[in-house]
């Protein structure tokens, strides 16, 4: 340890007054705090949009149910919805890229310190002022009232008209303010990679996961602005008398799709890459291999970049766009597949070969792996128009998008969480939780969202709360709510694993997995000025080279 | 412990962009992407509104103030390259230069609007030529006001004497900036007074 190196954990110095941590955590700057603030506020948020989902479950566990009345339930998959997107999914992506981008490129901070601090903080007021809404939107006859227009909310369901008091204003700022914290975040990963670089890191030797970073903060630029813009014109709409999507004054209603789908469909993307970031460094790491095809993997997490910005309105099939603009949105989407497919292969490619061990994190990857080809092959059928007309707005839909955000995102985030947990905190995570995790969730997972395509190939419609006994819909609304609580139990083992382990886990040490990449380099939990002195590298896997100095990769690798 | 040690063979350094100008283009990007739907969204309903005023019956180009606005891009640039010849003295005028020029733009526009409410009856609300016209338009107002907050700080700076040559690269930023609010009225210009007419 060289002398200048600040102690990162002074509590063995002296406990020092609660306030002045939490002042400390308040005004902090340090992108590895920022980073555990976006993922505590994440898990934090994840909880609260589970139970959401959870009283919805319970409430379509059988037909005629009365657990909770229409007017909640709208409100329900409409805060479930919104807050896994804006608020769980979005911030511990951000949060996982905060804390790591700048250990894995070698750089001290983020380019942007004090606008990162300000991202988090305004996308977590964006959070608080969703939930506000249940005691200040001053709804119908003076109660308090979530927003219930849903997660897309369309026109001409936000008007004045339809939706009096502010309910959909708290929707539509929330989301604002935490548009403006992911687009400040964006930059500043943006920046990062740009020009943060340590000697030696150039663009073709970065990790994978700064590239699928890279990517994302493009498309978060690109697609975060049109959903500010858009909420901008709800807003004019709804106080200004404004008439953007007021039919009865000649404006248009698909036009508020068009904008929605603009930033909705990249969004998927935005928050599939970082998935995909957290896949390419576990799966090579537990193979014990370098990554497959790295420069195809760049390619293809580009040409979905591109491809993700054409393929907007397959959301809107149903709409009636005509045969042009169908057969357009009906290929891009097919397209799309395309590099897709290409990097699961190279995954698979990865693993092919390699010694794999089976820890906790690189079983949620192989999980995911699966899922992921589900969910894509599902993706695949419904981006043809004839067969979305038949299954948009069901339940086919709802288990399609949830394989994906759930199957793969999910559970890539879950994979990041175990791996990188010994890194942000110093102790080891209990493997036989991380298992039962695993496979509880695992059960569940496929209990809820396997079957959950059923109904909707027998024509049940998504946003119903409840439904007529005879249908043949029954014994699978059933088995999917039963999911529901293997999955709960398994986030419940999931938070006893976090915090057992937190106080009581076993010291990791630098480098538990035996990894390449710069972050194992530097202590557990990192320093905080990161790197004493500014590392540099000649590899893909500068760990690697500093193991096996007689074998090094930059003998064979020929980047840049 | 440092990772220095790990390497015999060093790497060359490569020359990296400047995180301030990256930073701005992707701001410009994600503004460009926020003009965009405004942008669209007018385009998309010209000549759908049910009621009057239209276009043709009330806009007239404001021809003048659109020349201020844009030669405000050549005087910020004069202002740059003052500064980076290392005189401070003509920075300052060709600054001030902007942001007088900027200042009869939204003057422009500040007339044109209160021509538009009290004497044409044209409102946010008054029909959809009145709300995207307003918003488009109030929308590049706000940014050329943003804009110009910004350079009369620095003017401020620049009267009490705390500009210097070394500041030449926040300059530049914040030029880069007004660069784009000015290439934004040229579209937004040939949108709403030539298409839209």
């Amino acid at each position: 340890m060289s002398s200048n190196s600040i102690s990162w954990s002074n509590d063995i110095v002296e406990p020092r007054p609660v306030v002045d941590l939490l002042h400390e955590w308040v005004t902090t700057v340090d992108h590895k705090r920022l980073g555990l603030l976006y993922i505590a506020f994440a898990l934090t948020f994840l909880v609260v949009g589970g139970i959401e989902a959870t009283v919805m479950r319970l409430q379509l566990i059988r037909p005629h149910n009365n657990l909770v009345s229409p007017q909640v339930f709208n409100r329900l998959f409409t805060m479930h919805g919104t807050t896994m997107i804006f608020f769980v999914v979005m911030p511990i992506l951000f949060g996982f890229g905060n804390y790591l981008i700048p250990l894995m490129i070698g750089s001290r901070d983020m380019a942007f310190p004090r606008l990162n601090a300000f991202s988090f903080w305004v996308m977590a007021f964006g959070g608080l002022l969703l939930y506000f809404s249940l005691v200040g939107a001053n709804g119908l006859y003076g109660a308090g009232n979530a927003p219930d227009v849903g997660w897309f909310a369309y026109a001409p369901l936000t008007s004045q008209t339809f939706s009096p008091g502010h309910s959909t204003d708290f929707w539509t700022l929330a989301i604002l303010v935490s548009g403006f914290g992911s687009i400040g975040t964006a930059i500043n990963i943006l920046a990062t990679i740009l020009c943060m670089r340590c000697p030696g890191m150039s663009l073709g030797r970065m990790p994978l996961f700064a590239w699928l970073y890279l990517v994302t903060a493009g498309l978060v630029v690109l697609a975060i602005s049109p959903l500010t813009a858009a909420q901008i014109m709800l807003l004019v709409d709804r106080y200004l008398g404004g008439h953007f999507f007021d039919t009865q004054a000649g404006g248009s209603a698909v036009i508020w799709m068009h904008f929605f789908w603009v930033f909705g469909h990249p969004e998927v993307y935005v928050l599939v890459l970082p998935a995909f970031a957290f896949a390419s460094e576990i799966i090579p790491v537990f193979s014990r291999k370098p990554i497959f095809g790295y420069s195809v993997m760049v390619a293809a997490t580009v040409a979905i970049g591109f491809i993700s910005m054409s393929v907007w309105a397959h959301h809107m099939f149903t709409v009636g766009m005509g045969a042009g603009a169908n057969t357009f949105f009906v290929l891009s989407t097919m397209a799309i597949a395309v590099p897709t497919g290409i990097k699961i292969f190279n995954w698979l490619g990865t693993m092919w070969g390699g010694s794999i061990e089976f820890r906790t994190p690189m079983l949620f990857c192989i999980a995911f792996l699966f899922q992921f080809l589900i969910a894509g092959l599902t993706g695949i059928m419904q981006a043809c128009a004839p067969f979305d007309w038949q299954l948009g707005s069901s339940y086919f839909v709802v288990a399609h998008f949830h394989y994906v955000i759930v199957g793969a995102i999910l559970f890539c985030t879950f994979a990041a969480l175990y791996y990188w947990f010994p890194k942000m905190t110093g102790r080891m995570y209990n493997e036989r939780l991380g298992r039962l995790h695993f496979w509880l969730f695992l059960i569940g997972f496929h209990l809820t969202f396997d079957f959950m395509h059923i109904p909707g190939l027998l024509g049940m419609p998504r946003r119903i709360y409840t439904y007529e006994p005879g249908r043949g819909w029954d014994i699978w609304n059933l088995i999917v709510t039963v999911g529901v609580f293997f999955q709960a139990a398994a986030i419940l083992v999931l938070l006893v694993n976090l915090l057992w382990s937190f106080w009581r886990g076993t010291r990791a040490g630098n480098d538990p997995w035996d990894a390449w990449t710069l972050e194992w380099s530097v202590s557990s939990p990192p320093p905080p000025y990161n790197f004493s002195s500014i590392p540099a590298i000649l590899s893909r896997r500068p760990l690697w080279d500093l193991k096996h100095p007689g074998d090094p990769d930059w003998r064979y690798e020929g980047t840049p | 412990m440092s990772a220095t040690s790990m390497m015999l063979r060093q790497p060359v350094p490569e020359e990296l962009p400047l995180r301030g100008r990256v930073g701005m283009f992707t701001l410009i990007g994600a503004e460009s992407a926020v003009f965009t739907i405004f942008v669209v969204a007018y385009i998309f309903y010209i000549g759908k509104s049910l009621s009057g005023p239209t276009p043709q019956d009330v806009l007239n180009a404001p021809i003048f103030f659109s020349v201020c606005l844009l030669s405000s891009s050549l005087t910020i640039h004069l202002a740059g390259k003052a500064l980076r010849h290392r005189n401070v003295a003509t920075f300052s005028r060709w600054w001030f230069a902007t942001i007088a020029l900027g200042a009869i733009f939204l003057y422009g526009t500040a007339r044109e609007w209160q021509r538009l409410i009290y004497h044409e009856g044209l409102t946010i609300s008054t029909n959809l030529f009145g709300t995207t016209y307003f918003s488009l338009v109030g929308l590049h107002a706000f940014h050329v006001i943003v804009g110009l907050l910004c350079l009369t700080f620095v003017f401020v700076f620049s009267v009490l004497g705390y500009v210097e040559p070394k500041h030449e690269y926040q300059v530049e930023l914040l030029s880069l900036y007004w660069h784009f609010v000015d290439s934004v009225w040229i579209v937004v210009f040939t949108v709403v007074y030539i298409v839209g007419r």
